[in-house]
């Protein structure tokens, strides 16, 4: 079994939030909420870097282990999915998740925030829809690993930044660019959400 | 006139622009000679993680929160909520039980060693009683549904099945937000009406030493509020609005409180809450079980003449001496209809 992770090659990123757009087309995210983000470190100042952020399916993820009625959990291929229809709403996945990934409809006073949404890796819902229909589709967007295809938003980057995939496979990717042209800023995110670094 | 300020801003342009390319000369001929090199002043999380707790940036959202790019203290959260507030809440809350328990089986209940009077005296009026029962029944409801949040999914779920645990947890998710606001009304109307008696005295500290009302042969002297009643005033009053703080930043989260503000607003609001309850069933142990005569104080408002000159006796002095306590004693009241 592979073990899906992404990876954003920080200086690759050009800041140009096509990865969000895609995302954004590809699952009909709901208005007002943005399953991945791109975050400018030192915006116009030296030494500014990109990165473009979404749930990164945690190893032992710190957001399926708060959940009061559990309904967040890891498939066999390390994808973080959760099931809408057990969701209450609370809140504690956020607090819990150091990239910021859980999304939720409504502001949230007196506990209102609704369904939490999150990048599913392209993967479908946890919930108990026949993957690949119209009920999932609706509820948690589209199941393009159910084709064998990666998340549109690493597919679509336009200087291939970020990348989905297997571990193995996309670290020895950035490994390569970063000993062809001799610096790399590191995979952002990899030690919170692996505990392990891409080591060059 | 127009020409000749045209010829001077002319003039004024060509010098400024000689002096800038001076200027910058020396610094353009250094740049063509050394190597880019972009890592030099790259960031990199492990520097920047090591300078803060969190990495921060700009973002194209509207979505403030979204700026906070990675918060690794998210980890220590959940540490905190699935280890340490687990174990801090089944020792609290169990080891509280057991020592409950063992006063009752062991030391017993406190009985009125002078037996009962038959006379009554007021000790709680109407209002004071809607208060306490006010406070008390959404305190139940939030102790309820608070510990459901934290120890559910252990203890409930597995019984009664994820979809019907889900569908009770978001009951009891909106029962506890709106709770909060009775809760905290009578938190207000505590510390309102009971302040001042329970400010303490030299008394109390004679009341401690001799051990309370836990050793049965003692029957130390107290006002209106014994040292044990006013530990418990002022208990309720400081976690009372321990929790309201916290858990209005939780109620409304993000309007003040940033990710690592929330995480903190919820520690509190989670450990002060699971004292509370233990702080509580002790005292609903000792108004019920743990003393005879003590639960009719909340309950009708009044107490047998003999269990007040047992437990405040001071108390029950001023209270004779008042004319309307006399007058009640002349002419034994009837029992209350409530």
């Amino acid at each position: 079994m592979a073990r899906m992770k992404f990876l954003c090659d920080a200086d690759r990123c050009i800041e140009c939030n096509a990865c969000v757009t895609a995302c954004k087309n590809e699952n009909q995210v709901p208005w007002g909420l943005n399953r991945r983000r791109v975050v400018t470190i030192n915006d116009g100042r030296p030494g500014e870097r990109s990165v473009s952020m979404a749930c990164m399916h945690c190893t032992d993820s710190p957001c399926a282990s708060v959940c009061p009625v559990k309904c967040i959990f890891s498939t066999a291929d390390g994808v973080v999915l959760h099931s809408k229809d057990l969701c209450i709403g609370c809140g504690y996945c956020f607090y819990a998740c150091p990239f910021g990934a859980p999304q939720y409809p409504r502001v949230g006073n007196f506990g209102s925030r609704g369904k939490m949404d999150k990048c599913t890796f392209c993967a479908g819902g946890g919930g108990s829809e026949v993957p690949g229909s119209s009920e999932e589709y609706a509820k948690y967007g589209a199941n393009r690993m159910l084709h064998g295809e990666l998340p549109l938003c690493a597919e679509m980057c336009s200087t291939k930044s970020l990348l989905a995939g297997d571990s193995d496979v996309i670290a020895q990717i950035y490994k390569e660019r970063v000993i062809t042209r001799g610096y790399g800023s590191g995979a952002w995110g990899w030690t919170t959400a692996y505990r392990e670094d891409v080591k060059v | 006139m127009t020409y000749l300020l045209a010829r001077a801003r002319f003039v004024f342009a060509a010098v400024a622009i000689g002096c800038l390319l001076a200027l910058a000369s020396p610094a353009l001929a250094q740049q063509a000679g050394a190597t880019f090199d972009p890592q030099a002043e790259a960031v990199n999380q492990t520097m920047l993680l090591k300078q803060f707790p969190r990495i921060q940036g700009d973002i194209n959202q509207l979505d403030q929160r979204a700026r906070v790019l990675i918060q690794p203290d998210g980890r220590k959260w959940d540490f905190f909520h699935e280890v340490i507030l687990h174990w801090l809440g089944a020792i609290v809350i169990i080891g509280m039980i057991g020592l409950l328990a063992a006063a009752y089986f062991i030391l017993g209940p406190i009985r009125m060693s002078g037996g009962r009077s038959g006379r009554h005296v007021l000790r709680f009026s109407g209002f004071e009683r809607f208060t306490h029962w006010l406070t008390a029944t959404s305190f139940i409801v939030l102790g309820i549904t608070g510990l459901n949040v934290t120890f559910g999914k252990l203890l409930l779920r597995p019984v009664i099945g994820p979809d019907a645990f889900s569908a009770f947890s978001q009951v009891a998710k909106y029962a506890h937000n709106f709770t909060a606001f009775p809760f905290m009304l009578g938190i207000l109307l505590i510390a309102a009406l009971w302040f001042k008696d329970n400010i303490p005295r030299k008394i109390d500290i004679e009341w401690l030493k001799q051990g309370g009302g836990f050793i049965k042969s003692r029957n130390p002297p107290a006002g209106r509020f014994n040292a044990g009643e006013k530990g418990v005033f002022w208990i309720v009053l400081g976690a009372g609005i321990a929790v309201a703080l916290s858990g209005l930043l939780l109620l409304f989260p993000f309007y003040i409180a940033n990710i690592w503000q929330m995480q903190i607003a919820q520690v509190v609001h989670a450990v002060v809450a699971v004292l509370f309850v233990a702080v509580i069933l002790a005292h609903i142990y000792i108004g019920t079980l743990g003393t005879e005569g003590a639960f009719e104080a909340m309950a009708t408002g009044e107490v047998d003449l003999n269990w007040a000159k047992e437990h405040h006796n001071l108390w029950l002095e001023e209270e004779l001496a008042k004319d309307r306590a006399a007058d009640r004693l002349d002419h034994p009241s009837p029992i209350p209809a409530e």
